[in-house]
């Protein structure tokens, strides 16, 4: 067990090392000069080079990414060039909007796939199970962003029921900035529960064909209590790794969503940023967004050994 | 009275027709064997005495338990009759335990959901079973896995769950198939002693005539889902009356006619390996620490002259099949040398070992899985061929393939088709022509019978006898089955924890071993003559 | 994680016979040649030409003259639609090849070496699956620029790791088969191994990956280009038709529905294609019927 868990700890944090590497090396080669860019084109060399040694753009690439990486662990980021307000600000203010919206839309995702795919694994081949999953294959078909504006057109355009976009910030009150938050996690949520529906139904048929489902039968249980008792957790395996690679795409989805709702979160964040060459406020929004990605992973793999006893002794 | 009564019962599968007017009854107390070649439908009686068939299964007759009328019972009254009154024990182990739910929840579940019982009492009875099947709790608690048991150890919990609640009847499909011969007697010895004190009903499904002989008190011949003869097990296999009880009593006892082993002891030795060990890395318990490495193959020296027929014989997991992989240039040493025609193998790159290849080919158990069913049999067999130092032209290839097809007793035009439109005993000759294409000097077969049906392997043992013969190639068998060593071997070796503890002349060895494992793999084995002569004596 | 593959064992025309039973594969079948007509036939014909703008017919409703209805230039949509298609195909076509032609190489190798060039392989590949691909995909055509060339290339190197682990996962469950132990016993090299009889093996599965990556390359090209940064204006794409619908939605939503319903109808057909070549052809799913 102990071994299993140092193993993947081990592995979590040489990716997120590696993966710092990656992004610092990436926005080095970016082409354009950061101290050029915030000065305008009408400054002097002589002032862009001052720039550039204030700026530490000066000294040697190994020393840039320790400092870099140093001022990462101490939450230090910097300071954005285009707001200038420290990023760690920023991102907090902006994480504010991110975590909850990735967060619900998980949530609902897995609050309806779950029982869905159970359904129709319980009812293979009869009508509920078609209905199920053809939905589930229309709703894998449907970009999310495309189905956030036919949202906004019927619940906010038509039935006027929530607005169209914008966040008045936590600070207007719970329920009217969860009022806005509500179509874009929809609109993340159900293409990734039409997934998740699908792979909780194929695993759990995968394994109500294996030998031991037949003992369980041949014990005398119903088919009902063999579904729960015995196939539902065999079958949370490959349910538990789509579960972690769906973070990294909500996390990429709402950079799109956020546009699409111009909600002021992470993802719009570093889209701007991006444009913008707002370098600092990119490096440090790409490491939190990896760092979570690797982090969810970890915890993915940890639970993995919760569910599977042979992980817990082997390795 | 009968406590199960099969009358008439026809079963098909979609369109296919799988049992044909089947009659069968085991009165308690009773060990009845329905025995059968594959394909026979000898698995399908029992689920459908358990009434779990496939959804496309439809079963028309009569099957009766206990007055209860199977074929018309509702779900709830089976479910109630599953695992209280009938139970079931599988042929597979490995897989018939949920991976992630202790030994004691799985014995206990079945106890709680008929008895009601709570959890404590009924893991209580679990407790008491696990101890009654060769369990007990001191060492086997009940909060193990099935991961951390053997197979035969889970083989025991299968049983357990399924006698949990004193069954009147047992169905056993295949239980001890996939297990090694002494593992096997034990769990027949289990079976026999938890019939007898509950006076069980056991219906007892194999393909192993010698099994069911030294098991059953009655036995039913199934062919093709019809059943060819019933009746007392001994006077039905003495008297033989069926042709096809007799077909399948000789075919299980089949000795190939050879002539005198070739020259043995003369001359170099084809194969000598000497001091050969191999380790496998233990598993990991710690980031950086391991078990001690698994001693596979410990310290083995043999020698085999030209054209002679050796068995290496052991239990599972003895290390045989290592060894012979390494023989193989397949896996190499730890340590010791390996000599292939006076010429060091275990050296060699893979380059420098194309002459040796071209003179030692494997022919290996799985029939179905030895050749690749993307290719045709034409480049199937013909693939050992890449070892001649001079490429044959398509023509000459052709020409090579057809004269190892028809060697084995294939037809020519055989070579166009691909492996699926073959069955397994014409899979195993595909899998002999390609070992002997290249006209090599050893032939090393792993168990290369005991995915086969009797008459089948009596087919494929006279095939290899004939190769030995005609080609003067020396086998190496690797086998558990006494049976196929002793119809085809002159020598014997066998294997115990890596070493080998015996070896000598095969007839020698096997009927008056001397070390401890080949005593008890002679007392384990099952022989249908010893098994037949013992029930007769019984009977008086 | 370990895998099982049952390898079909018949012939093509049994195979090509049950493909034509199976109403997945044959409604995926008729969507996919149906969206690739229309990608081809634009090259030659659309409705009205997409180049030239009309001012006088400005977000029209859908008409007999013009089905789709027109944008805010005049331009006809069905036309877009049709000129769109070409886009979203090549790019997501290109980046499976991308994907396929490094990662199955690359997945086939670690397999077949095993041990540390395996692990280090294996690593890389989770380094690269930390990134999320859209997240990935908007760096780098930021930083290389927006266009459709770039859009590819940040699709593609992200379906690298897909292919890499299929491949591997599948070759590790070929290799341990009797066949290629009776292959090394002929003396043949791992590559010759994993060319003749562990990539045959794998082709159906690649293949499914290949149509739900294909499927997933087409939904992806939509987002960038949405944000504007996959095909530039004034080529038509399908993700940038609906960037300029979204302010009009109110007065003319079809300018948002119809390029929506292609992307959807597109993804769709490959997917029901996918799982209709995976039916047809992995013996254990067609068991559960």
């Amino acid at each position: 067990m102990t071994a299993y868990l140092l193993k993947r700890f081990a592995i979590a944090l040489a990716t997120l090392v590696l993966a710092s590497m990656v992004v610092f090396a990436v926005l080095e080669i970016l082409p354009g000069d950061p101290a050029r860019l915030m000065l305008g084109m009408n400054a002097s060399a002589d002032q862009v080079e001052l720039l550039r040694n204030q700026m530490g753009l000066n000294a040697p690439l190994a020393w840039r990414y320790l400092h870099w990486a140093g001022g990462l662990l101490s939450l230090d980021f910097g300071r954005s060039y285009t707001y200038s307000v420290p990023v760690l600000d920023l991102v907090r203010e902006r994480l504010a909007v991110s975590l909850p919206l990735a967060l619900i839309a998980l949530a609902l995702s897995t609050i309806i796939a779950i029982p869905v795919g159970l359904f129709s694994a319980s009812r293979r081949g009869r009508a509920g199970d078609t209905v199920a999953m053809g939905a589930a294959q229309l709703g894998v078909a449907v970009p999310n962003f495309w189905f956030a504006l036919m949202l906004i057109y019927v619940f906010a355009v038509w039935l006027r029921l929530v607005p169209a976009g914008g966040f008045p910030g936590w600070g207007a009150g719970i329920w009217p900035a969860a009022k806005s938050l509500m179509l874009p996690a929809v609109a993340l949520a159900l293409p990734q529960a039409a997934i998740l529906a699908r792979v909780t139904r194929s695993a759990l048929i995968e394994v109500l064909n294996e030998d031991y489902i037949r003992t369980a039968r041949a014990k005398g249980l119903p088919y009902r209590a063999v579904l729960w008792r015995h196939a539902l957790r065999n079958a949370m395996i490959p349910v538990l790794t789509i579960l972690g690679l769906q973070f990294a795409f909500l996390l990429a989805g709402t950079i799109i969503i956020e546009n699409v709702f111009y909600l002021p979160g992470l993802g719009r964040l570093v889209f701007q940023a991006i444009t913008q060459r707002d370098l600092i406020v990119v490096e440090s929004v790409v490491m939190l967004l990896v760092a979570a990605v690797i982090a969810v992973n970890l915890v993915v793999d940890l639970s993995y050994a919760v569910v599977d006893p042979r992980l817990r002794s082997r390795q | 009275m009968s406590l199960l009564e099969i009358e008439n019962l026809s079963l098909t599968i979609g369109d296919t027709p799988i049992l044909k007017d089947l009659q069968l009854s085991v009165a308690p107390g009773e060990v009845m064997g329905l025995v059968g070649e594959s394909g026979s439908g000898k698995s399908m009686t029992a689920l459908t005495t358990m009434r779990l068939l496939p959804h496309a299964a439809r079963a028309t007759g009569r099957v009766s338990f206990d007055g209860i009328d199977i074929l018309a019972a509702t779900e709830d009254q089976m479910c109630a009759l599953r695992g209280d009154d009938i139970g079931m024990v599988f042929q597979e182990p490995m897989t018939a335990l949920n991976p992630v739910k202790t030994i004691g929840e799985q014995v206990a579940e079945g106890i709680r959901w008929h008895t009601k019982a709570s959890r404590a009492e009924a893991e209580e009875r679990a407790r008491k079973m696990l101890d009654r099947v060769g369990l007990p709790s001191a060492k086997f608690p009940l909060s193990r896995y099935p991961h951390e048991l053997s197979g035969g150890q889970r083989q025991r919990v299968v049983i357990a769950i399924a006698c949990a609640l004193k069954p009147k009847l047992l169905i056993a499909d295949e239980p001890t198939t996939a297990l090694d011969v002494v593992i096997q007697a034990q769990i027949l010895d289990l079976l026999r002693d938890l019939v007898a004190e509950s006076r069980m009903g056991l219906l007892l499904i194999s393909h192993d005539l010698a099994v069911v002989t030294e098991m059953a008190d009655r036995i039913t011949i199934l062919r093709r889902g019809e059943v060819m003869e019933t009746g007392e097990t001994a006077r039905t296999l003495s008297e033989q009356l069926d042709p096809y009880t007799r077909q399948l009593a000789q075919a299980s006892m089949h000795v190939p006619a050879r002539a005198k082993p070739h020259a043995t002891g003369e001359g170099k030795p084809l194969l000598e390996v000497e001091g050969v060990t191999r380790d496998y890395p233990g598993r990991r318990i710690a980031l950086f620490r391991r078990a001690p490495d698994i001693r596979a193959v410990d310290d083995v020296s043999l020698a085999m002259a030209p054209g002679q027929s050796v068995a290496l014989v052991g239990r599972s997991g003895c290390g045989k099949s290592t060894l012979a992989r390494m023989i193989l240039a397949l896996d190499r040493p730890k340590s010791g040398t390996i000599r292939f025609r006076g010429e060091t193998i275990t050296d060699k790159g893979e380059a420098e070992l194309k002459p040796a290849r071209r003179d030692m080919q494997p022919v290996f158990q799985d029939p179905y899985g030895s050749f690749d069913p993307r290719q045709k049999v034409e480049k199937l067999v013909a693939e050992p061929l890449h070892v001649l130092e001079k490429q044959p032209t398509r023509a000459e290839r052709r020409e090579m393939v057809a004269h190892a097809l028809h060697e084995v007793g294939l037809d020519q035009r055989d070579m166009d088709k691909y492996p699926h439109e073959f069955s397994g005993g014409q899979r195993q000759r595909l899998s002999i022509a390609r070992a002997i294409i290249t006209r090599p000097k050893l032939v090393v077969a792993d168990e290369p019978v005991s995915a086969l049906d009797v008459s089948i392997r009596a087919q494929i043992l006279d095939l290899f006898a004939e190769l030995n013969q005609k080609l003067g190639i020396a086998y190496l068998f690797i086998t558990h089955d006494l049976t196929v060593a002793r119809a085809i071997t002159d020598e014997v070796l066998v294997m115990h924890d890596g070493k080998i503890v015996e070896r000598g002349k095969t007839s020698e060895v096997l009927d008056h071993p001397q070390s401890e494992a080949a005593k008890a793999l002679v007392a384990a084995a099952p022989d249908l003559h010893r098994a037949i002569a013992r029930r007769m004596q019984e009977q008086g | 994680m370990t895998m099982h593959i049952d390898i079909p064992e018949e012939t093509l025309s049994s195979i090509l016979a049950k493909a034509f039973r199976n109403t997945a594969f044959v409604a995926g079948f008729v969507i996919t040649v149906l969206i690739l007509a229309m990608a081809v036939i634009s090259y030659v014909w659309t409705p009205y030409d997409v180049t030239r703008l009309v001012i006088s017919d400005k977000t029209q409703g859908p008409s007999l003259a013009h089905w789709f209805g027109t944008d805010h230039f005049g331009r006809d949509i069905l036309s877009m639609i049709m000129v769109g298609a070409r886009n979203s195909i090549a790019v997501a076509f290109v980046a499976v090849g991308i994907g396929m032609g490094v990662g199955v190489p690359l997945g086939a190798f670690a397999a077949a070496r095993g041990g540390l060039v395996d692990e280090a392989l294996m690593r890389i590949n989770d380094l690269v699956f930390a990134f999320p691909a859209l997240l990935s995909a908007i760096m780098i055509t930021a930083i290389f620029g927006p266009g459709a060339v770039n859009a590819i290339i940040a699709i593609g190197i992200f379906n690298i790791p897909v292919f890499a682990r299929v491949a591997r996962a599948g070759a590790l469950a070929i290799w341990p088969r009797e066949f290629i132990l009776a292959a090394r016993a002929a003396g043949k090299s791992s590559t010759q191994i994993s060319i003749e009889h562990v990539l045959p093996n794998i082709a159906t599965l690649l293949l499914v990956q290949g149509t739900i990556q294909f499927a997933l390359g087409i939904l992806a090209e939509a987002g960038l280009s949405y944000l504007g940064l996959g095909a530039q204006p004034p080529m038509p794409s399908w993700g940038r038709m609906l960037f300029d619908a979204q302010t009009r939605m109110v007065a003319a939503p079809w300018m948002a529905i119809f390029p929506g319903m292609a992307i959807v109808i597109t993804v769709l057909g490959l997917n029901l294609l996918g799982d209709g070549i995976a039916d047809i052809l992995d013996p254990k799913s067609r068991r559960q019927r």
